[in-house]
């Protein structure tokens, strides 16, 4: 038996030493930036679809647009593929000449048939993103006619309707209006399907960086493009790590196995501060928390529950502990750093006032209601703060905890009574969130448009009427007042409880410079970046 | 008569034992075949009632109604459930298993990526949790009530009841982070990635073969805690499995006569107790590798490990069929595959099984 234990101890030996001499690298190569991130979300690499996080910082960083605006002020809008453009007389035609002596990665030279072509695609494609561009009046059967080349460095694009101006740019700042090499794609098109089942996973664009591998849930790598016609990125790779546990990250960090933790939650944020060796940025991003109120519950749809519920969350407490410096409190559905934002925040918790608004409201014993509650940390502990507060007025709050497709799929239905949710902008204009959370063209079960005021049932013409004036608006001024009296009403009367705004973080190592978070999801930028 | 003829006899015995054997061919093909039917139908049948909308996952929240009802119609929502589930089952039969909406690629090749993740980790996991659970459960038996059985018990207990996320989590810290012993999470460090050309998708195995021994050494140095993890769990379930049935062996009459006869304690443990709390060791071993084998879901997130785990559970979130009744054969195919496995030990290992065939 003494020979058993011996030889219990010699395994255990053995094995603690095949792990000795291995002791980890801990820092990243010099020319290559390591972030670890969850890159889950990524389902497609074309940006004729791209519509999430991931994949949109991805392209952002690998495709060219027409358009650009600068991070540091949304309203200065420039060209990047485009040289300049001109606004037709009537408002409906815009005429682009695109930048000579372009080359995508591949060595093919970037002209007008290539951004026709990019356009045209994916109008015809008709991809979850496409509404960006056919809210333009395009379609797959008018597509051609109306984005038509007119030299071998200038195209036309042309619109059903006026629109102001800065909204149509705003709109091709998008991911889905990047332009990709026609040569590249055609030649990789199967069963006339313009090269979308290669798009998916390869890569056809001029950006400072090429996507050369996507393995899901693994890792996606990035390449310096020798063909860029910016400045070269300093970074010869740029390397994306599926992370998804924040403490692994925060770990990973602090070995300098990674330069940058992309998702890290308050806590680590927290611990990661105090460490000299890393560096903690912050930027204000376009995303906003909410509650939704089913109109179709009989409790909800009262004017006074809906402002009552306004005054029973402790917005300020929830910022500064349960998201701990990863929200700022905003309280209108268009985000700072927008054109016509509202940043008055007048609702505070205020037990009594709400009380005496549910008494108005002949409640004045409170009601039940349930709420459809993302299990993710940051969306269950500001429900249960919630859960707290409305408590003090009588009203039981029930949590229906689930996964986020599922309660995003019941919420989808109009099957809940209030729902929390995170919303982010699509585009860089007001149109994006006033066409979601202040237009509902039709309130029916069947209605062919379904923006978040139809998922709360909420009817609203005149506010609809209102929001679609705003949108033909061309003088930017006007725009913005008209967009600041349709949130200062909206703040008031509409069954949605508008809280946070999202604040990026991301914590890097104290040698990763120039690294750039920008107010929209796809504007994190790291071709600056030197270590 | 020539010796090496067989006798009319011989002959009968020889056809029978061939139909025999192809009898149990047959029924254990339709066995297999209904095994699958089974687990492929009511996988598929969880996925469509489950609460999720399966066209998220493809088109996103913010789609178009048109969008969405053309990809609704693309994966053939609109017909009866059946139906769906025998326009699958066709495909399969065919060979080809579809394509994951989450990753665009084909569920075959997803499938080859990331299964063999999970085959390294569970097999370098089972190896540890064997090597190390035999010899303690034995030891513990033995020794039965003495410290070493209070030690290698309570042992056992920690790693059959820790949640492994904590586990792995410490492992991390205290290993990777403080001690510096392995590397951290992930199947490589960046600055190995590409050298080794994948052709059995065992890291491991493909440095090796390709004399890449710095990759290896980093691939091992990745796996390492994970495996020992993994290890951890399997030991405990075997040392205290391998501890029952050893005391079960020990309290029989042929031990006793055994040491009537003589012979050396170390031959009556090794040679007579073990021998036979082997044969139901085997199914022990073969379960919890199966049990590896289907992707630890929870080691898989904390060490970033891209296994089949992740890679279904992942799936079914999103209710991305295609992918989630992929990694079910796979998981029916190793489980089944085992099952054979272990049955073929018994006859190696029992002879009683032998004779009765």
């Amino acid at each position: 038996m003494k020979r058993l234990i011996a030889s219990l101890a010699a395994g255990a030996w053995l094995t603690a030493g095949l792990l000795l001499p291995g002791v980890a690298s801990a820092a990243t190569p010099k020319n290559t930036l390591v972030q670890a991130w969850a890159i889950d979300d990524i389902i497609s690499l074309d940006p004729a679809e791209i519509f999430e996080f991931t994949a949109a910082e991805i392209a952002g960083n690998s495709y060219d647009r027409l358009i650009g605006y600068d991070v540091n002020d949304v309203s200065k809008v420039y060209g990047v593929i485009a040289e300049s453009w001109e606004v037709s007389a009537d408002g409906k035609t815009l005429s682009f000449k695109i930048r000579q002596g372009l080359r995508f990665a591949s060595g093919n030279p970037i002209t007008a048939e290539d951004v026709v072509f990019s356009l045209q695609r994916a109008v015809i494609l008709d991809k979850s993103p496409a509404f960006i561009l056919t809210q333009f009046g395009l379609s797959k059967d008018n597509a051609q006619a109306k984005i038509r080349q007119t030299g071998t460095y200038s195209f036309e694009l042309e619109m059903d309707k006026s629109y102001a101006p800065s909204f149509v740019l705003y709109c091709m700042t998008a991911t889905v209006a990047s332009v990709v090499d026609k040569k590249l794609v055609m030649e990789h098109e199967s069963d006339g399907d313009m090269g979308y089942s290669w798009l998916k996973t390869n890569y056809a664009g001029s950006g400072p960086f090429v996507i050369k591998d996507w393995r899901a849930n693994e890792v996606v790598v990035l390449e310096r493009n020798s063909n860029y016609w910016g400045k070269a990125p300093a970074m010869a790779r740029a390397i994306y790590r599926h992370i998804p546990e924040p403490a692994t990250q925060r770990l990973l960090l602090e070995k300098g196995d990674v330069d940058v933790a992309r998702r890290l939650g308050p806590d680590e944020i927290q611990a990661v501060s105090s460490n000299s060796e890393i560096r903690v940025m912050k930027g204000v991003k376009g995303s906003i928390y909410y509650l939704g109120l089913s109109q179709k519950n009989p409790y909800l749809s009262r004017p006074q529950v809906r402002q009552a519920l306004k005054y029973l969350v402790d917005y300020q407490t929830i910022a500064d502990t349960i998201l701990n410096g990863t929200v700022i409190v905003h309280q209108a559905f268009l985000p700072r750093g927008f054109l016509g934002a509202l940043e008055k925040t007048p609702f505070s918790l205020n037990v009594a006032k709400a009380k005496a608004l549910l008494k108005e409201a002949g409640l004045e014993n409170g009601f039940t209601v349930t709420m459809d509650t993302r299990n993710t940390a940051d969306i269950t502990g500001i429900a249960q703060a919630i859960q707290q507060t409305f408590a003090q007025a009588g009203i039981t709050l029930e949590l229906i905890p689930g996964d986020g497709k599922q309660t995003l799929t019941k919420y989808r239905a109009r099957n809940h009574d209030i729902y929390i949710g995170r919303w982010g902008p699509d585009y860089q204009d007001p149109h994006t969130n006033a066409d979601t959370f202040a237009r509902n063209p039709d309130n029916s079960d069947d209605a062919k448009s379904k923006p978040l005021a139809w998922r709360n049932a909420w009817d609203i013409p005149e506010m609809t009427r209102k929001a679609d004036a705003a949108v033909l608006e061309r003088d930017s001024a006007k725009r913005a007042t008209m967009y600041l009296e349709i949130q200062e009403e909206h703040q008031q009367v509409s069954p949605f409880v508008i809280m946070f705004q999202e604040i990026e973080v991301a914590a890097m190592r104290k040698n990763v410079q120039n690294y750039v978070i920008g107010p929209s999801f796809d504007d994190n930028k790291f071709a600056g970046v030197t270590k | 008569m020539d010796p090496t003829t067989p006798t009319p006899a011989e002959e009968r015995l020889g056809a029978s034992s061939a139909g025999a054997i192809l009898r149990g061919g047959v029924r254990l093909l339709v066995s297999v075949a209904l095994t699958f039917l089974g687990l492929l139908l009511i996988t598929f049948l969880i996925g469509r009632v489950v609460p999720v909308d399966p066209v998220l996952a493809m088109v996103g929240d913010r789609a178009s109604a048109a969008v969405y009802e053309k990809a609704r119609l693309e994966l053939g929502l609109d017909r009866p459930l059946l139906e769906q589930f025998w326009m699958y089952l066709e495909k399969v039969f065919s060979g080809d298993l579809g394509t994951s909406v989450l990753t665009a690629n084909k569920v075959v090749d997803d499938i080859a990526r990331v299964f063999p993740a999970t085959l390294e980790l569970a097999t370098l996991g089972t190896l540890i949790g064997t090597l190390f659970g035999i010899p303690l459960g034995v030891l513990a038996a033995v020794r039965r009530g003495s410290l070493s059985d209070q030690i290698v018990r309570v042992f056992g207990l920690i790693g059959y009841s820790a949640p492994i996320f904590w586990l792995g989590l410490m492992g991390l810290l205290v290993f990777y982070a403080r001690l510096d012993w392995t590397a951290g999470p992930g199947r490589l460090d960046i600055a190995y990635d590409y050298i080794v050309t994948p052709e059995t998708g065992l890291l491991l195995v493909d440095s090796a073969l390709q004399g890449e021994w710095e990759v290896f050494g980093d691939a091992f140095r990745h796996i390492i805690l994970p495996a020992c993890l993994l290890g951890y769990y399997s030991m405990a379930y075997i040392s205290r499995m391998t501890r029952s049935f050893m005391l079960n062996e020990l309290s029989q009459e042929y031990i006793v006569a055994a040491r009537v006869k003589g012979l050396s304690e170390r031959r009556i443990i090794w040679g007579h107790a073990l021998r036979n709390a082997a044969v139901p060791l085997v199914t022990v071993i073969a379960l919890s590798y199966a049990g590896l084998l289907e992707g630890s879901v929870l080691t898989e997130t904390v060490f970033a490990w891209p296994g089949l785990g992740q890679y279904i559970t992942n799936s079914l979130q999103n209710a991305d069929m295609n992918a989630v009744l992929g990694g079910t054969i796979v998981v029916g195919t190793v489980f089944v595959g085992l099952n054979l496995l272990s049955d073929l030990l018994y006859r190696l290992l029992d002879p009683r099984v032998r004779m009765r065939r």
